[in-house]
Formats: structure tokens, C-alpha cells, sequence
């Protein structure tokens, strides 16, 4: 070996190298158009897919580890993201499996590899300590999900939001991308670490230097993330995507990539451009509040229950900024209220993607082949043809409602004593209200399910056995995690407090 | 005694019941689980009743206290405990669970859903009287709100949607706001859920303020007080008849109960300080509400605003901030528990018979159900205060302290006595008196045995009550003797 070259370390990016293997190798499987390929591009991804989160959570290590000339991050962040990526995505074929198989028109083994690629982005994103594999790895995952949306390519509704999700998220990535160069050319690194104490120089000395050009670039920065969180007022491809894509992908889209949003969120802000902090929080603080106001005024308007999800996605995402513009506030030491900001957002995160795997897994298990059980109405009378899965239902929709003792309240309540603790009265009191406008469309899902009749030639339910019990393990869960909510606060505190170390500020 | 944790089983031998009713229903089509929520409503009374006989009434410390650590993180415990103020609501709404299930025996449509309902809602109810830490609290609160809500709009009248959400809405309204405060004193408390701790807890008068509103408005829904009580007659029509009861006997409580537990100890002096306001509501709760009461043509609205003008009273004695006054109202709460109940139940009957609510429907029940027009009697001079029943006690003393504080405030609250009186018994003539009014009185027949063993329990606890009350104002003594001193004292 020369003395020039070092081989660098691979094991930290073992996951991520076997999943773009298996990728691959699903990716060629798929070629094959008979049954018996499509079974075998399933089973190869759910076992691809267990066996990265096998390593990623083996693998995990309390301190962080750096490679790739430290482009590359592995910390108890990257995997407790990673892991969650990875359960997410295969609950979603799980609950995909018998949608694809009767829909012919839609490709399983496309939808297969093209969800490993998009995985594969997402754990890059997750990981990255540089702007280059942070964009790329955003990009992979983007691409794939243009794909995934224009599946079902024969249908018009599908091709539209495809088109509308790729012209939008380019001009994201755009802004992004900009606002990425911008901060280049004022700090003259990509890497995120060295950015963080450049800016931090630059910040100290501002008296010489003026530092107005590193905030033009941070507000496109933030504009890009906001695009790709769906927060308003960059979210309008968002109800059109969740409308017109195929459920399978509409449930890709809703969950793991908010996950990798977040992550892309926390590397960005929280790691480089800390400094900046009171510059991004007040735009943070803008974008969570017109999030969850629209988000969850315009929800009500709505018939089809995929718009509605997304609508109150949108206002979820809004609860999640806020959680984060509620770090570092007057008074308090800044450290424990970031610890409680970000770890109630995480903790908000992962309510919000368990019921919303079991909510579209839900409306997956209703659809048959010719029917996607997708407007409101087709939840009439669902208590009496199963009062089980009514019953689950209600619980998911209260959780995201934020009743107690579901664990969509808990989180609620997390974000709120970071609001509070920080001296945000009004942002809180702003934030109940907007729930109790959210509470009213959660609740006619109830109302729909209960107080109204099926109609009479409702067929039965056809989801086979293994599907309602992975739906009602996903669904006592937000119950249960409700109900002992100290495991997860505390691993979430846990993961926050590996970001929060790492900044050099603290 | 002591050593069995009572309260966590009265609060989950219900709720446990009732999931296994659901469960059960759920299995096997044909049987009827009526039995076994009976059953469980049952036992969850039996242990609630050695919450009385082992009660120390010279104590005014909590008692029958339970801890255990729920979540660290944010330092929140299941901390359960009853002083002299709780004690009887947890055991009045066991009683009135066991008469609702009794009153729903011959409910045939998802008989299962509608009896679980009911009883995971008392073990609810138990636990919102028993919690002594401000999330637990805040739990019990806002999930008894949920099976309130399907029993209203599953098995409620014609307009039940719009009852069930706009009672939803507005109880949600208040609650929210509620637990921002709840928030605030955890910051301020250093990071303390616990009630007990929140009594000594320093404040200025501003945050005082700002805590009390948001309590206020959190409780004056649940009461609910005049402006915000819209809610309450249209939930009441809707819902089937044991909704009705439960919510006028308990879940009306709730709110008076909040004042009590909340408002006063932890903010006395912002209490004392917007006393004249809540006093000035109260009268017009009583006054005014007692005249729209006057001008109903359907029964469940007049007890439903009947309800609202008796609960008036409850608050009224609550901010006089006098001894007397205060048991009062705790005394006028729980005879309004069994009072209302029986009214409402009362209703149920006719309603299971003539499909209407209507009083120019009826005319002349007397003559085909004699047994039923004797126990409404009861009920009715109960609901309108006459001595000897439940319903005069607690009037009384409420407007006896209201004459020491101020004469005015004493006659106002008075002429709940001449409205109450007016607006019951005129119902009653109208409806039981008379000749029989049409073919479907006629056609009538007398109660049930077991409609007959469901009121006369009651009407037993309203004369018990009336004549003997002491059990009652014995046990509160201490413990509201304690809780005026605290507020006397305020923390300026």
C-alpha cells in the first residue's frame, strides 16, 4: 500500500454497502416476469432490509465513528434513524404486499428495488458529515420516489403528482443546492463539522465580517428543507403526491422519509450551522406554526382521506419545528432544553410514523383490485363489519388527535414542555388550538366509523391473517407506548444528547 | 384494609370489565354480556365502600395514598390518594354505574359496546377523582371524553353527531389550554406533576391569573357555567338515557370538582380575587337559566338546564369561600348526582314507552302508571329543594352563608327555590296530572320490577340524604375546613 493512498475504513458503512449490493441483486431479479420472481424480490428485500437493521443495531456504538475522509458519520443518531428507516420501510411492503399483487399494472420487483434505493438514500443522508453524500444521498432517495409515484404509470392521477412531486422537488433541491454553495463559497468547506467552527469564527468576529451572506444562504437552505418536510408554505406538492400516488407509495412517502428529512434537518442546522441559530430558529418558528394552522384548517375541507393525511402530515411536521425552534431559550441552561427539544421531536416522530404505517396499512388492508377504499365515506359503518379493526382505528386517530393515554398525546406533550420550558406560552397555546381544529377531522374518521351505517353491499374485509396481526401489533403499540412511555422518551433523550455533544458550542 | 390499593381497583376492575365485556361480545354473538358488566359494576362498588368505613374523618390528609413512578423523564407518578372532598364522588359513581347498567338491560343494539362504554368510563371517572398528579389527572380527564363520546353518538337521537362532536369540541377546548398551565407549573415547580406540592408552590398574582383562566375555562365547560354551557342541553337530548345520567350525575361533577382541586389550592389568591366574577356567573346561572329552564317544551332539555342553574349553585357556594358554604355545595353536588340521575332515569322510562320527550305529548300518566308518578313525585320536589330530600340540604346552607356574606347575593340565590319549583312541578303537572291525554297514555302500563328497584334505590339515597346527612358533611368536614384555610392564608 502506498503512502499515499489509506484504504479507508469501510466497517462503519457496512450496512449501507450490503444494502446497495442487495439492491442490485433485487434490482436484476426484477427483470424476471414471472410470479416466481416477484415473490423472490419480495422476500430478498424484507431479509435485505432485516438484515441492515440487524447491523445497524448491532453494530451501534455509543461513541461516533468517522470515515470516508470524515464524510461520513456513524453515531447513535445516524443508527436509532437508521433503524427506524429500516423497520419503517418494511412494515410498508408488509402492508403493500396484497395491494401490488392485485394491482398487475403496478411492478413488484420495481417497487421492491426502487424501495432499497430509496432506503439506501435515506441512510446516507442520515449518516453524512458533508454537504456532497448529504446531496446525494437526498437526491437517491428523491429519485426514487418520483419513480415510485408514477408506478402505476397507466393512470393519469399518479402521473400528474409525479410530475408535480419531480418539478417541485427539483426546484428544492435547487434552492437547496444554492443555499449549500452560498455557504462554500463564505466558508470555503463542505464538511459539516468544519463548517460548524468556521461559521462559528465567522459569527465571533462579525464586527469584520459581515455574516449577512451566510444567512442568505441559510434561508435557502431552510427554504430546501421545508420543501422536502412539507412544511408551509413549501408543501404544496405534498396533498397532490399522497392523492394521486398509489397507496404503497403514498405510505413510503408519509413515513421513512420524514425520518431522513429530520436527520438532513439536524445535520444541517444543528451541526453546521449552529452559529446561525438565532437566525434559523425564528424562520423554524414561522414555518411550525403556518404548518400547523394550515395544515390542520384545510384537513377538515377534505374527502379523501389520503389528502387529509396529508394535510395533517403538514401539521405534524409543523409540531416537529416547533419541538426544534423551542431549543436554547432565555434563562435556561441551553443545553437541557435542546436535550428536551430534540428529543421530544424525535420522540414526536416516531409517534407520528407508527400510526401512520398502521393508518395506510389500514386503508390497504379495506382496498380491493378496482377499488382504493381511499374517500372518507368508505369508512362508514366500519364498526359494524370488524369492531376490531374499527376499533384500532379509533385508537390511531386519537393518537394523532393527541388524547391521552395514546402515544400521540405524550409526544404532544414532550413538544409542549419544550415550548413552555423555553417561555413560548403563546407558541403553545397557539399549538393546542390548532390541535383541538385537528381533534374535529380525527374525530368524523370516528364518527364515520361508528355513528354511521355500512352501506349494504359493503363486501367483507379480504386481508388475510398474518396483515391484522402485524396491524394490530403496529396499533396496541401506539397504545402501549402510551401507556409506558418512559422507554422511549429516555431512548430518545439518549439519541438527541449523541447529536448534542457533538456540537462544539456545548 | 389499608393494605389493599382500593382505588386502583376502583378505577380498573371497571375498566378491565369492560374490555372483557367488549371482548366477549365481540366472540360469541348470541350471548348477552349484560350480566357480567353488572357484575363488575357490582364489585367495583363493593370496593369502593370500604373507602367510607375506613375513612379517618379527623384527618384532611389524603388517604388511601398509592405511588408508583410512571415516567421519569418528565417526573410523573401514579399517585392516587382521596381526602373528605372525593371520597363520596368515587363512591356515588360506582353507585350510579351499577343503576346505568341496570337501565340499559334491555338495550339489544351492540349491547356489548354500549355497557363497556359505561364502565370503562367510571373506572375513568374514579381515577379523575383520585389522581393526585397533574398528568394522571389530565389522563383520566380528556380519555373519559372519548367513551362519552360514542355513547352519545352511537346510541344517541336523531341529531347525535352534532351533540357528540360540538361535546367533544368544546370540552377539548378547555382542557387544552388546561394543560399549558399544567405545563407552565411543572416548569415553574422545578419539575413536579404532584398536586400536593403545587399548593406550596410561590406564584405572583399575574400567574395566578393567567392559571386560574386557564383552569377556569377548562372547569366552567365541564360544569358548565353561563356563557359557555351551550353544549350541555344538546348533548343531554341526544344521548340515550344512561349518557344523560352519568352526565349530569358525574361528569358535571368533574368540573366543580377541578375548582376544588385545582383552582382553589393553587391559586387562592387569584380565586379570591375573581370571586365576584365567578359569583356573578353563578347568579346568572341560577337566575337566568332557571327562566329559560321555565320555557322548555321537551323534558331532557328542562333537566339538562335545571342541571346547569343546581350546578350554579355548586359554584356560587364554591367562591363564597365560607365554611358552610363550601360543604353546601359539596352536599348539593352529590344529592344532584342522585337527584338528576333519577330524573333522567325517570324520562327513560316514559321515553322507552312513548318515544317522546315532548311534555305536550303526555297528560295524565298518573292514571295508568301510579307507581312510576309516586317515585317521579319524589323525585321532583328533590330536584326542587323541598326539606326532607336530598335537594334541600345543600340549598339551604349555601344560601344560609350566602346571607353572611351579602343580602343581595342571598336573594338572588334564593329565587332558585321559587324557579326550581316552578319549572319541576309544572313539568310534573303537566305531565303526570290531568285526564290521560291521548290513546298512547292510555295504553301505558306501570314500571318494571326492575325500573321499580332502580328508583327506589335512588329515591332511598334522596331521603337517606334529606333526612339524615350527616354521614355526608361529616367526612368533607376537615378536609374543607383545611383547604378554606389554605386559600385564607393565599400566597402573597
Amino acid at each position: 500500500m502506498s503512502a499515499y493512498f489509506v484504504l479507508p475504513d469501510f466497517l462503519p458503512a457496512l450496512p449501507e454497502i450490503f444494502l446497495l449490493g442487495m439492491a442490485l441483486v433485487v434490482l436484476l431479479i426484477s427483470i424476471g416476469q414471472k410470479p416466481i420472481h416477484r415473490t423472490l424480490a419480495f422476500y430478498l428485500t424484507q431479509l435485505t432490509l432485516l438484515f441492515v437493521f440487524v447491523l445497524v443495531v448491532g453494530g451501534s456504538r455509543t461513541e461516533a465513528v468517522y470515515t470516508f475522509a470524515n464524510m461520513f458519520v456513524r453515531d447513535l443518531f445516524a443508527d436509532f434513524l437508521k433503524a427506524m428507516v429500516c423497520f419503517s420501510v418494511m412494515m410498508t411492503l408488509a402492508y403493500s404486499r396484497r395491494y401490488l399483487a392485485e394491482r398487475t399494472a403496478i411492478p413488484v420487483g420495481e417497487y421492491c428495488a426502487l424501495s432499497l434505493f430509496a432506503t439506501l438514500g435515506m441512510m446516507a443522508m442520515i449518516s453524512a458529515n458533508h454537504f456532497l453524500p448529504l446531496y446525494l444521498g437526498l437526491e437517491i432517495l428523491s429519485l426514487s420516489l418520483y419513480a415510485l409515484t408514477a408506478l402505476n404509470r397507466s393512470n393519469a392521477a399518479a402521473s400528474e403528482a409525479a410530475m408535480k412531486y419531480f418539478v417541485l422537488g427539483a426546484l428544492a433541491s435547487g434552492f437547496l443546492l444554492y443555499g449549500m454553495s452560498l455557504i462554500y463559497g463564505m466558508t470555503g468547506s463542505l464538511n459539516i463539522s468544519e463548517i460548524a467552527i468556521l461559521v462559528e469564527y465567522w459569527k465571533q468576529n462579525s464586527e469584520v465580517m459581515d455574516s449577512l451572506p451566510l444567512v442568505f444562504g441559510l434561508v435557502f437552505i431552510v427554504a430546501g428543507l421545508g420543501f422536502k418536510m412539507g412544511a408551509v408554505p413549501f408543501h404544496m406538492w405534498l396533498p397532490d403526491v399522497y392523492h394521486g400516488a398509489p397507496t404503497a407509495a403514498t405510505l413510503f412517502i408519509a413515513a421513512a422519509p420524514k425520518l431522513a428529512a429530520f436527520a438532513m434537518l439536524a445535520r444541517l442546522l444543528l451541526g453546521a450551522l449552529f452559529p446561525l441559530l438565532p437566525d434559523w430558529q425564528p424562520m423554524l418558528m414561522l414555518l411550525a406554526v403556518l404548518s400547523m394552522g394550515l395544515g390542520n384548517i384545510v384537513a377538515v375541507a377534505q374527502h379523501n382521506i389520503k389528502r387529509m393525511l396529508a394535510y395533517s402530515a403538514i401539521s405534524h411536521m409543523g409540531f416537529v419545528l416547533l419541538a426544534l425552534c423551542s431549543g436554547l431559550g432565555t434563562g435556561e441552561d441551553p443545553l437541557t432544553t435542546m436535550q428536551l427539544a430534540y428529543g421530544s421531536a424525535l420522540f414526536y416522530l416516531v409517534a407520528y410514523v407508527l400510526a401512520t404505517l398502521a393508518i395506510f396499512g389500514l386503508i390497504m388492508m379495506l382496498s380491493r383490485a378496482g377499488f382504493e377504499s381511499d374517500r372518507l365515506e368508505d369508512f362508514k359503518g366500519l364498526n359494524q363489519r370488524s369492531p376490531w379493526l374499527a376499533a384500532l382505528m379509533m385508537l390511531l386517530m386519537l393518537s394523532l388527535a393527541g388524547i391521552p393515554i395514546l402515544v400521540g398525546f405524550f409526544a404532544k406533550f414532550a413538544v409542549l414542555t419544550a415550548v413552555v420550558l423555553v417561555g413560548h406560552y403563546w407558541l403553545a397555546v397557539l399549538a393546542v388550538m390548532f390541535s383541538l381544529i385537528g381533534a374535529f377531522y380525527y374525530l368524523r374518521v370516528v364518527k364515520l366509523m361508528y355513528f354511521d351505517e355500512a352501506p349494504a353491499n359493503a363486501p367483507p374485509i379480504e386481508a388475510s391473517v398474518p396483515i391484522r396481526i402485524l396491524f394490530s401489533v403496529n396499533s396496541l403499540a401506539i397504545l402501549l407506548i402510551g401507556i409506558f412511555p418512559q422507554t422511549v422518551t429516555v431512548i430518545c433523550t439518549y439519541v438527541a444528547d449523541s447529536l448534542l455533544f457533538r456540537i462544539p458550542l456545548f | 384494609m389499608a393494605s389493599y390499593p382500593l382505588l386502583s381497583l376502583a378505577i380498573w376492575i371497571p375498566i378491565l370489565t369492560g374490555l372483557l365485556v367488549l371482548a366477549t361480545g365481540a366472540l360469541c354473538k348470541s350471548w348477552q354480556p349484560r350480566g357480567l358488566a353488572l357484575f363488575g359494576a357490582l364489585l367495583a362498588f363493593a370496593v369502593t365502600l370500604p373507602l367510607y368505613i375506613g375513612f379517618d374523618v379527623t384527618s384532611a390528609a389524603m388517604q388511601f395514598e398509592e405511588f408508583v413512578p410512571w415516567i421519569q423523564r418528565f417526573n410523573v407518578a401514579y399517585r392516587l390518594g382521596v381526602d373528605g372532598i372525593s371520597v363520596w364522588f368515587i363512591i356515588l359513581n360506582s353507585l350510579i354505574t351499577m343503576l346505568v347498567v341496570l337501565a340499559g338491560w334491555k338495550i339489544e343494539r351492540q349491547a356489548a359496546q354500549y355497557h363497556a362504554a359505561f364502565l370503562i368510563m367510571s373506572g375513568l371517572m374514579n381515577g379523575i377523582f383520585s389522581a393526585l398528579d397533574g398528568v394522571l389527572f389530565y389522563v383520566f380527564f380528556e380519555a373519559s371524553l372519548v367513551p362519552l363520546y360514542l355513547i352519545i353518538g352511537i346510541w344517541g337521537g336523531p341529531n347525535r353527531v352534532y351533540a357528540a362532536i360540538k361535546f367533544f369540541l368544546y370540552t377539548l377546548l378547555g382542557s387544552l389550554l388546561f394543560l399549558v398551565a399544567l405545563l407552565y407549573l411543572f416548569i415553574q415547580s422545578g419539575g413536579s406533576f404532584d398536586l400536593l406540592s403545587w399548593r406550596a408552590l410561590p406564584l405572583s398574582l399575574t400567574e395566578q391569573s393567567w392559571i386560574f383562566f386557564a383552569f377556569l375555562l377548562s372547569f366552567a365547560v365541564k360544569v358548565p357555567m353561563f356563557p359557555v354551557h351551550t353544549w350541555l342541553p344538546d348533548a343531554h337530548v341526544e344521548a340515550p338515557t344512561g349518557g344523560s345520567v352519568i352526565l349530569a350525575a358525574i361528569a358535571l361533577k368533574l368540573g366543580a370538582y377541578g375548582f376544588l382541586r385545582f383552582s382553589l389550592p393553587i391559586t387562592p389568591d387569584a380565586s379570591v380575587a375573581f370571586s365576584g366574577l365567578m359569583i356573578a356567573l353563578s347568579l346568572i346561572a341560577v337566575v337566568y337559566i332557571g327562566l329559560v329552564a321555565l320555557a322548555q317544551t321537551d323534558m331532557k332539555k328542562l333537566v339538562a338546564y335545571s342541571s346547569i342553574a343546581h350546578m350554579g349553585f355548586v359554584t356560587l357556594g364554591f367562591f363564597l369561600f365560607l365554611e358552610m358554604s363550601v360543604e353546601g355545595a359539596l352536599v348539593q353536588m352529590i344529592s344532584h348526582g342522585f337527584v338528576s340521575a333519577a330524573m333522567f332515569l325517570c324520562i327513560g322510562v316514559m321515553y322507552d314507552r312513548m318515544h317522546s320527550r315532548q311534555i305536550a305529548d303526555y297528560g295524565g300518566v298518573v292514571n295508568t302508571m301510579p307507581k312510576f308518578a309516586v317515585l317521579f313525585m319524589l323525585f321532583s320536589m328533590a330536584n326542587a329543594g323541598l326539606p326532607g330530600t336530598s335537594g334541600f340540604v345543600g340549598e339551604f346552607k349555601v344560601i344560609l352563608a350566602a346571607m353572611q356574606s351579602n343580602f343581595w347575593i342571598a336573594v338572588a340565590a334564593a329565587s332558585t327555590l321559587i324557579f326550581s319549583a316552578s319549572y319541576t312541578l309544572w313539568m310534573y303537572k303537566r305531565v303526570i296530572f290531568g285526564a290521560v291525554a291521548n290513546e298512547r297514555v292510555q295504553a301505558l302500563c306501570d314500571i318494571s320490577r326492575r325500573e321499580f328497584l332502580i328508583l327506589t334505590l335512588l329515591a332511598l339515597c334522596v331521603l337517606g340524604m334529606g333526612v339524615y346527612p350527616m354521614p355526608f358533611v361529616e367526612v368533607m368536614h376537615v378536609s374543607v375546613q383545611e383547604l378554606l384555610a389554605h386559600v385564607a392564608l393565599g400566597k402573597l
